[in-house]
């Protein structure tokens, strides 16, 4: 209940935040963190809390984006029914991925592997298919109002982001405080002993992936609506997955607040490189490189472990 | 008859780790299973519980054919067991630890909780609940397997050497644990190479050697057993004993 209650301060801050920030500048801030959270999050259900490292979650991502995005365009659907239906697509498109690499036992590297295998071969067949615009990529056609999923103001994509975000982060606290979750960490600490004490294991990583995966296609709607534009790279890119993952591996997988500090010390450190070095290509993806390593090296548990070391120095320092 | 082994066997390659093993164990027991290292005893329990298909043969668990199915059906019929090689959900809590097996039975999370303060109270864990798992000792992990199997509900549990490891007081600690959960109307089997727990606790035991079912009765009589003293010790061990020291 505590963790609900810190949640629902947090949420609430970044809720009044745009009262106040009248700047677009600021705006855009927010919405890019909040969005890199979902993001982070989706990935975290299925990593951070179930073990199963994904390296392909473009393909929920941009299954999307590419529904809601498609749906408009080439059939006229509303968009309020395109965000459910890409938000549905993604989870099935999740479900297919995990019924076929969690039934033969897929772990690891394997999984992942098969995961970044599946974005790519989106990737080729959006590229390739008529009905998503194919290599040329599809425009939505520019029409504000709340009625089409569109603002003319920041505002109102930043309470978008905010209710996509503040859903995937309710659900991940769901995760420490239901059967479902107890069930999807004890197979990734120990999936014999899980087993061994009647735990499915196929079908609780099925419900962690196509969870992961709606969250995720909940980003992908967003980014189609946001930016009336999607190709086959951007939606389906490694560039999306491995933000995916990089997020809540800088802020601590496995954790309810990790892929918000994620999200926020990455978008900090892309703005500050951007200041130094200008938009020199490449330099933000080496940084990137760079600090995956260290935070790998040394702090395993993330910014969100960064508490709970120093919090152990100095227990044990007292003493002394 | 609560479980029924017949003819089970196992090989692995060239290995043949269990060898038409059978046996029957009646609701409300204690047995146990005993033999020397490498016999096939953990082997045949995962092959009870369904971590391992076997080759051949028949597990009959409560009245339903068992054999070969999914470990997780056959803990939601009852049946559970612990690991030698202590499996703790490293990282959570005790409490959560156990809570995982007190969710087989309970959906809701705040039943589960108190379910685990129940049986963390009756393994001895109850001041231990909010530490990692990770930080226990050897005695404490191996509670903690009982623990965890214990929050299930099961009508049988199939303990693998929980007592390896603890020393000669610790085990007198545990031996009345075990005896209270076979109070509360569970049937147990226990794999134990500790022979002072294998006497006082098991009404029965079989004998395992080289996969083999090779003797079953009463401990106290298997331990003048010919057949078992030379599985264990090597053969002609038993005249030799019998000559220097003739059993009174």
């Amino acid at each position: 209940m505590k963790t609900l209650a810190i949640l629902a301060v947090v949420f609430a801050a970044l809720g009044v935040l745009p009262l106040f920030v009248v700047s677009d500048v600021w705006l855009n801030s927010l919405i890019a963190v909040l969005y890199a959270a979902l993001l982070g999050q989706a990935w975290n259900i299925l990593g951070g809390y179930g073990g199963q490292f994904s390296f392909g979650h473009a393909a929920f991502f941009g299954t999307g984006a590419y529904t809601v995005a498609v749906l408009q365009v080439q059939y006229g659907i509303n968009p309020w029914i395109g965000l459910v239906a890409g938000a549905a697509a993604a989870g099935l498109v999740a479900a297919f991925v995990g019924a076929l690499s969690f039934r033969y036992g897929l772990r690891g590297s394997y999984f992942a592997l098969v995961t970044l295998a599946f974005a790519e071969v989106l990737r080729i067949l959006s590229n390739s298919v008529p009905f998503t615009g194919a290599g040329v990529g599809i425009l939505i056609p520019l029409d504000p109002g709340a009625e089409n999923l569109q603002f003319a103001h920041k505002s109102g994509y930043f309470w978008m982001i905010w209710a996509m975000a503040l859903a995937a982060f309710l659900a991940a606290w769901w995760l420490g405080h239901s059967r479902f979750g107890a069930r999807l960490m004890a197979l990734r600490d120990n999936e014999d002993a899980a087993r061994a004490l009647g735990v499915s294991a196929l079908r609780i990583k099925l419900g962690g992936i196509v969870m992961s995966g709606v969250f995720s296609g909940l980003a992908g709607v967003f980014y189609a609506q946001h930016y009336l534009y999607l190709d086959p790279g951007l939606a389906y890119g490694p560039a999306i997955s491995v933000e995916s993952l990089l997020v809540p591996i800088v802020g601590g997988m496995g954790t309810l607040f990790g892929p918000l500090l994620g999200a926020a010390a990455l978008h900090v450190l892309s703005e500050v490189t951007r200041d130094i070095f200008g938009d020199a290509p490449g330099i933000s993806l080496a940084i990137y490189g760079a600090l995956l390593i260290f935070i790998v090296m040394f702090l395993p548990h993330g910014l969100a472990g960064l508490g709970r070391i120093s919090a152990r120095r100095l227990i044990r320092a007292r003493p002394a | 008859m609560i479980l029924s082994v017949s003819g089970v066997s196992k090989s692995f390659g060239g290995l043949q780790a269990v060898r038409d093993a059978s046996l029957d164990v009646e609701q409300g027991r204690i047995v146990s299973l005993i033999g020397p290292n490498g016999a096939g005893k953990t082997t045949l329990f995962a092959l009870i519980t369904g971590f391992h298909k076997p080759d051949a043969g028949r597990v009959v668990f409560n009245g339903e054919d068992v054999t070969g199915q999914a470990p997780e059906r056959i803990a939601r019929l009852g049946m559970v067991r612990t690991f030698q090689i202590v499996q703790p959900f490293a990282g959570q809590t005790v409490r959560d630890n156990i809570a995982v097996g007190a969710h087989l039975h309970r959906p809701a999370r705040r039943d589960a909780l108190r379910k685990a303060e129940e049986v963390a109270r009756q393994v001895g864990l109850a001041d231990r609940l909010d530490q990692d798992a990770a930080s226990l000792t050897v005695a404490g992990r191996k509670r903690l397997e009982v623990a965890k199997a214990l929050a299930t509900d099961p009508k049988l549990i199939l303990l693998d050497e929980v007592m390896a490891g603890l020393n000669p007081s610790e085990v007198r600690d545990v031996i009345p644990i075990i005896q209270a959960i076979r109070e509360n109307g569970v049937t147990i089997v226990l794999i134990e190479h500790v022979m002072q727990a294998v006497m006082s606790l098991s009404e029965h035991t079989w004998v395992l050697n080289q996969g083999e079912t090779i003797a079953d009765g009463p401990p106290a009589e298997l331990a003048r057993d010919p057949v078992v003293i030379e599985a264990y010790l090597g053969h002609g061990m038993a005249t030799r004993l019998a000559e220097e020291a003739p059993v009174a």
